[in-house]
């Protein structure tokens, strides 16, 4: 299996790298990718170094413009598309049928995997990609159980790619439209969710409180750690009982079960973070490196080491660790 | 101006309701000016107190009405059983389709039958309207977010370019915002989503989630879907609607109450505004911020003319 880890920066680009990542992908300075953050992602000419530097250590390298382009800036996501392809990126991961279509037509030749903002979740959706795009590879959304997982990929037209490791979405990528309900921004349209400039903090009489948009997320105690408010991870109310109605801040970690994606011939496992540091990207690619060279060496005597657990744990958001959709019992 | 030109559809119940009730809603509804209605279970799998059959049976009794009807596809298609589902939706053999996710656009357009686009297709641009249409689309609700202004542009550059699509827009009731693999209901009841207990049932309009400060109902949990807080209400933008090429205002049902809704909706594209009854039974926070280019929740100011 192959090891897709993020590239925010070009310092987490050669950091992947150097640890030992199969592929990297990364972004454009602007909304047509999903991680639309201040001072992340790449210009024209961070980028073409990046490149040159992963190919000249066997490292393939993704570019993502995952996010939907409205009509009236169709131009702007095109020339990313075309900036790419100059670029001699090795994949487009796409999720808009208009752009795909575009890709297709105009550069052929490269790559096109289908972004898990795509939100396909069945063989019969994967089918429709292939039959209209051509699609090589496909993302998939982090809402299947394992059971499922296996049910798809038996069915599948194309090479597959899941999330192994990282933030967790609640939400099945690419409908979701919470994060534009509270602040008129969300990952399709502007590549962001519970974006920055709409949080606020205060310290009242009842807690440090976050807000969006003016909307109370959580609000914390002097003994508790604060989390970044995205929306779906806050405290509300519901029925009289306040606290994670929808989803606890969690990381996703499917260490215990990578040996059953192997199997299911899953091609790649993607690492969630583009907006984390150099130093967090390091780290976990630095982890998941041994861990498929040990998968690779031992086989069905794969067990997971304490040590991976013990380094990973501390990266992932609020400290814990789950196995998310994949295992039935979370749903 | 007034938008009498525009039709009112009925979008789909996106709660769980007892079979009575979905029988009872829809014999009424088959007295309402609506031009078509959609119907079906579009949320989970797991409610199955409605067969197809009985989904087919209502489709009759408002065909015969004179409602175009429409079945609505699940959203959110995991298993191998909600495929088997969706096949036997779309050869139904009666009624055409609503595709809510690529599964469905995929199954409809390989057997070659005409669909509804659903609103949580994504459809935000030309190329991707044109795509759809080759694959046998002829009509498709705008996404939630997409601004008034938006889609007046995507409708006159999709003339432009010489699609013929019918467009609806979600003018009414809670906002279809997202859809997980969890069910936040059962969840909120500690019940494992597999024995789920169906406690959907006992929430016909939903569960209320507001912020700690009870200031505002922010979210409305549907078993693994969540609508917005408030309720969408653009009974003041119809005209604007009609002028840019919008086909039909689709209206969201609730369990209370929908006549009310209807006859004001249907007023309301006369150019007619009365002032609510005080005993109104539609009592919600009302938004429309994603059609004026806000944030969905916000409650734009509107001019009567």
């Amino acid at each position: 299996m192959e090891l897709v880890c993020p590239a925010g920066s070009l310092p987490a680009l050669k950091r992947a790298v150097d640890e030992g990542a199969n592929a990297v992908y990364f972004g454009f300075q602007n909304a047509t990718n999903a991680r639309q953050f201040a001072g992340l992602n790449f210009t024209d000419k961070r980028a073409r170094e990046g490149i040159d530097y992963a190919h000249a250590r066997g490292c393939r390298v993704f570019c993502a413009i995952n996010t939907y382009p409205q009509q009236s800036s169709l131009a702007q996501w095109r020339a990313a598309v075309d900036q790419a392809a100059s670029l001699q990126v090795d994949a487009l991961i796409l999720a808009d049928p208009g752009l795909l279509a575009y890709a297709a037509e105009r550069h052929p030749d490269i790559p096109r995997h289908l972004s898990v903002q795509g939100s396909a979740t069945s063989h019969e959706a994967l089918a429709f990609y292939h039959r209209e795009f051509g699609i090589r590879r496909a993302v998939l959304p982090r809402v299947l159980s394992i059971h499922q997982v296996r049910d798809l990929a038996r069915h599948s037209p194309v090479e597959l790619e899941v999330f192994a490791f990282g933030s967790l979405c609640i939400m099945a990528e690419g409908r979701c439209y919470l994060s534009s309900y509270l602040t008129g921004e969300s990952p399709n349209t502007h590549g962001v969710c519970s974006p920055a400039a709409h949080v606020r903090w205060e310290e009242t009489a009842s807690g440090r409180e976050s807000r969006l948009n003016g909307v109370l997320i959580d609000r914390y105690r002097a003994d508790e750690q604060a989390g970044y408010p995205t929306l779906c991870k806050g405290r509300f109310n519901v029925e009289g009982d306040v606290g994670h109605a929808i989803e606890a801040p969690t990381s996703l970690n499917t260490l215990d079960l990578l040996p059953q994606l192997a199997a299911l011939g899953i091609k790649a496992i993607k690492i969630e973070g583009r907006q984390r540091s150099p130093a967090y990207v390091a780290s976990v690619t630095r982890v998941w490196r041994q861990v498929l060279d040990h998968l690779h060496q031992a086989g069905d005597d794969y067990r997971p080491q304490a040590d991976w657990s013990a380094a990973l744990a501390p990266l992932a958001e609020g400290s814990t660790h789950t196995l998310g959709a994949y295992e039935r019992d979370w749903k | 101006m007034t938008a009498a030109s525009l039709e009112l559809s009925l979008g789909p119940v996106s709660f769980y309701w007892t079979r009575e009730r979905y029988f009872a809603f829809y014999e009424q509804a088959c007295h309402w000016p609506l031009t078509s209605v959609t119907l079906g279970e579009t949320v989970c799998s797991r409610r199955r107190d409605m067969k197809l059959a009985d989904w087919l049976e209502i489709g009759h009794q408002l065909a015969a009405a004179g409602k175009q009807v429409i079945l609505g596809s699940q959203t959110l298609i995991e298993s191998n059983a909600d495929l088997r589902d969706l096949t036997r939706l779309c050869d139904n053999g009666d009624f055409l389709v609503e595709a809510n996710d690529m599964s469905a656009v995929h199954r409809l357009s390989e057997a070659g039958l005409p669909f509804v686009g659903g609103p949580a297709l994504n459809l935000y641009n030309v190329p991707t309207l044109e795509i759809l249409k080759h694959a046998g689309m002829f009509r498709f609700v705008a996404p939630v977010e997409l601004p008034g202004a938006d889609l007046a542009r995507l409708l006159a550059d999709a003339r432009e370019a010489g699609l013929a699509l019918d467009c609806e827009v979600l003018a009414y009731g809670h906002l279809p915002l997202a859809w997980s693999s969890r069910c936040f209901t059962a969840r909120h009841h500690q019940h494992p989503k597999d024995r789920c207990q169906f406690v959907c049932q006992d929430y016909p309009e939903g569960l209320s989630l507001t912020t700690q400060d009870d200031s505002r109902r922010l979210f409305t949990l549907n078993g693994i879907q969540t609508l917005s807080g408030a309720c969408q209400d653009l009974r003041h933008e119809l005209a604007e609607m009609a002028a840019m090429g919008v086909s039909a205002a689709r209206l969201s049902p609730r369990s209370e109450g929908m006549d009310e809704v209807v006859a004001d909706f249907d007023l309301a594209r006369q150019g007619r505004y009365p002032a609510p009854s005080p005993l109104a039974l539609v009592d919600a926070e009302l938004c429309n911020g994603y059609w004026h280019g806000q944030a969905g929740m916000d409650l734009a100011p509107v001019l009567e003319d």
